[in-house]
């Protein structure tokens, strides 16, 4: 069927596609490229993991060269936490440092020809979802139940829950905001660099790495800043209330 | 009365570019937001880094809507949910 040019031309290849399937208990399951991707930044990261913990184990008094580097990291994100966390900072420099190197390693990977994994709406979901459990299990350990109720209920009084819904879909609403705004950021620049190749053919030759830095790196680093701070925000709202 | 594919991925196309107008909402918000920083950086040109870091976090959540717009308009486009 004739769709005219942009549904029609073969080259704009932005999509996942399936690798292969096979049958898990009668279901059929693919894997995608989204899989394969993740797989090769998980590489990435797991090499980069056992060369710093090498480096590490035998750190020397004055860093050199690749110890600078790890420790750099490992400030920069303590610092970044720290300034937004405050007191409760050191129980979340795991967490929230695994996941900022994890979504940038992800969104930077357009550089190097992959698709990026977090344009798949199938692993931001999990990450907002990640956030959603941290944000309630931190509620329900720093406030008592009451406490959380008369909040759900707050502008009106904790006998008459009319109000109770309202802030129920609004809890509900963070995980899939979080989620759809980091998707919708790195599937905007995945479409973009894929029309510019695909339509302009020969055209796109050089001049397409300058908007490379753009959609691949600055806008990969300010989402995942964002989603961290977003994340970080939300836990210590949910921890601040009793301290 | 029975419509045909090809009406159906017209009316999908003219969808999607009437879903990107939500694209004004964004672009007035993140320049208001640089404008006032650009004046913050004026009045106190010390806290240049933390006044930057505010503005970029706030337009990357006032970009949410807009990205909403988007993806309708690539949900009417690649994914077709009007086709029968």
């Amino acid at each position: 069927m004739g769709h005219g040019i942009l549904l029609s031309a073969a080259d704009i290849d932005f999509m996942i596609h399936g690798v292969f399937k096979y049958s898990f208990f009668g279901h059929e399951v693919w894997i995608t490229t989204t899989h394969v991707c993740i797989l090769i930044v998980l590489l990435i990261l797991i090499g980069f993991a056992v060369a710093a913990n090498r480096c590490i184990a035998k750190a020397s008094e004055v860093p050199t060269g690749f110890q600078n580097a790890v420790e750099m990291i490992v400030e920069k994100l303590d610092g970044m936490i720290d300034g937004t966390m405050g007191k409760s900072a050191p129980k979340f420099y795991n967490y929230i440092g695994t996941v900022f190197i994890f979504i940038l390693v992800s969104n930077i990977s357009g550089l190097l020809g992959l698709r990026p994994p977090t344009a798949d709406y199938g692993v931001t979901l999990p990450l907002g979802l990640l956030t959603f459990t941290i944000v309630w299990f931190n509620k329900f350990k720093h406030n008592t139940p009451k406490a959380l109720w008369v909040d759900m209920c707050s502008p009106l009084p904790p006998w008459l829950p009319i109000w109770f819904p309202v802030s129920l879909i609004g809890e509900i609403a963070v995980p899939i905001s979080l989620s759809l705004r980091l998707f919708a950021n790195i599937l905007s620049g995945t479409v973009m660099m894929a029309l510019i190749y695909g339509l302009l053919g020969w055209i796109a030759t050089i001049w397409p790495a300058v908007l490379h830095v753009y959609f691949d790196l600055f806008s990969g680093a300010i989402q995942t800043y964002v989603f961290c701070m977003l994340t970080m925000t939300y836990i210590a709202s949910a921890i601040g209330d009793t301290e | 009365m029975e419509f045909n594919e090809n009406f159906i991925l017209g009316c999908s196309a003219i969808g999607a570019g009437l879903a990107l107008i939500a694209g004004i909402g964004p672009g007035v918000g993140q320049g208001i937001a640089a404008g006032h920083a650009a004046a913050a950086v004026g009045r106190n040109p010390g806290a240049k880094s933390s006044i930057t870091t505010t503005m970029l976090l706030g337009q990357a959540v006032a970009e949410t809507t807009g990205l909403y717009g988007l993806l309708v308009a690539m949900l009417l486009l690649f994914v077709k949910p009007l086709l029968p």
